[in-house]
């Protein structure tokens, strides 16, 4: 493997501090945007780089979890920002975050003990990248589905109490809304997978190659990674919408729509 | 000798600014309810509905609300809204439960079934949307302005088709109305709602009614 030296980064650097030039003599006005989502890059990524290496060091249960719950609550909090009229107070940030543990967690922890059997099955450095990968792609999955799921309920009030009306349950009366919405959110993975190999070379098995790994060794990780993916973002896309669903109606299967963001 | 409960009984409702309401209404019995816009008609009809929450209790015969499966109540204490809902294509398949009526009695034919419902007038949904609500044989109309879009001809066909109904099943009707005429064609009792409260007012005796 080729290993990187510092100057190795700094000329690539040059290459992003060229393009803000640029930009900057095109008037283009993103070359401060540029420049601080760059440093941004290079300093978060050294300190992810010391804890992961500190923790490898330190291979132990309770720093693996402490880290894990860090990365979960962070991406709880995307979820939560990335929804246009989602839940008031903690249910905004509770639907998105219960939904990744649920589903990211549960499928890393079966992932690490049935099929990959590392020692110890907590080893962080198949925990830590694996959980990573889950949570960021079931993250993107939960954000749509549940951005789809309060941004039609908020649309099609008249639908929904329509049916209400007429008599059907809270469930019934938004089956639409959520097969509409689950679909939203799996689309991302399942396009993935369809494409994958074809019109892009997936992330991590690209480094994986670099890294040394004969390709059909780096392909089967690949393909093991994109079906826990597609477990995860879909448990975790279902729970969401059927925990997210059921808060829009009150005990009285009442639409309250009161309970979501106006603006 | 016990007395057989109202069909609706309300008791002390209150929602937002309006109420409290109490008001019994018998089987048969056709209320009117008038009042100035933003007087909380709409919101009235729609706690009976139990679509929003409210303080107070309502029973259907000896049923309360809150003792029920709201999808039940709702299904027999049935609303029509301002504005109707369709979630499918086709009008035809909003009518699982069949026609209530002939089509001709409210001034539609058959061909409309075929249509899409972005192709309907406001007048047609409308009626539609009775049709609609009449189909589930609900025991209680909570009507808000059935007959807002429609011209006098067939107005006068939708108060026709709600008063048979009325009859046929031994249900009651309460009908928001901004139309006085109207009050003394269908009505058996008119209450007027002023600052949230319901106050009963005269009318004219009309025989046919009872």
């Amino acid at each position: 493997m080729v290993t990187l030296s510092i100057a190795d980064l700094v000329i690539a650097a040059l290459l992003v501090l060229l393009l803000a030039l640029l930009s900057l003599w095109q008037r283009a006005a993103i070359s401060r945007q540029l420049v601080i989502a760059a440093v941004r890059t290079a300093v978060q990524l050294a300190l992810i780089g010391l804890v992961l290496e500190t923790l490898f060091a330190n291979a132990r249960l309770g720093w693996v979890t402490l880290l894990a719950l860090g990365m979960l609550l962070i991406a709880g909090r995307e979820v939560m920002a990335r929804q246009e009229r989602r839940f008031t107070g903690w249910w905004g940030y509770a639907i998105g975050t219960v939904s990744m543990f649920l589903s990211s967690f549960a499928v890393t922890v079966f992932a690490l003990v049935v099929i990959l059997g590392s020692d110890p099955w907590y080893a962080p450095q198949y925990a830590i990248p694996l959980l990573g990968m889950l949570l960021g792609n079931t993250m993107n999955g939960i954000a749509i589905a549940m951005d789809r799921l309060t941004s039609a309920a908020w649309e099609k009030r008249n639908i929904i109490e329509a049916r209400l009306i007429l008599g059907e349950r809270w469930d019934r009366a938004v089956s639409d809304l959520r097969v509409q919405a689950v679909r939203s959110g799996m689309i991302p993975i399942i396009n993935a997978m369809a494409a994958a190999g074809i019109v892009s070379l997936p992330g991590m098995m690209t480094g994986q190659i670099l890294a040394g790994i004969p390709p059909v060794e780096a392909v089967k990780y690949q393909i093991l990674i994109m079906f826990l993916i597609a477990v995860g973002t879909g448990l975790g896309t279902l729970a969401a919408v059927t925990i997210g669903s059921r808060h829009l109606f009150d005990e009285r299967q009442r639409l309250c729509l009161e309970r979501l963001r106006s603006g | 000798m016990s007395k057989t409960p109202p069909l609706l009984q309300i008791k002390n409702l209150r929602r937002l600014m309006l109420g409290p309401v109490s008001l019994d209404v018998d089987v048969g019995d056709c209320v009117c309810i008038t009042g100035s816009s933003g007087t909380g008609k709409s919101q009235l009809l729609r706690a009976l509905a139990d679509l929003d929450p409210h303080d107070g209790q309502v029973w259907l015969g000896s049923r309360a609300c809150s003792a029920m499966p709201p999808d039940e109540w709702r299904a027999a204490v049935g609303l029509l809204p301002p504005e109707s809902g369709w979630w499918l294509p086709g009008v035809l398949e909003h009518f699982h439960n069949g026609m209530p009526v002939p089509l001709d009695r409210v001034g539609l034919t058959t061909a409309i079934l075929d249509k899409p419902v972005t192709q309907l007038s406001s007048g047609e949904r409308q009626r539609l949307a009775l049709l609609r609500l009449l189909a589930n044989r609900p025991r209680v109309l909570l009507l808000d302005e059935p007959t807002a879009n429609l011209d006098p001809e067939n107005t006068r066909r939708i108060e026709a088709v709600v008063t048979a109904y009325r009859r046929e099943h031994d249900a009651a009707v309460i009908w928001i109305s901004h139309d006085s005429e109207q009050v003394k064609r269908i009505a058996n009792r008119h209450l007027e709602l002023i600052d949230g409260e319901l106050q009963e007012q005269e009318m004219e005796w009309a025989p046919w009614l009872h």
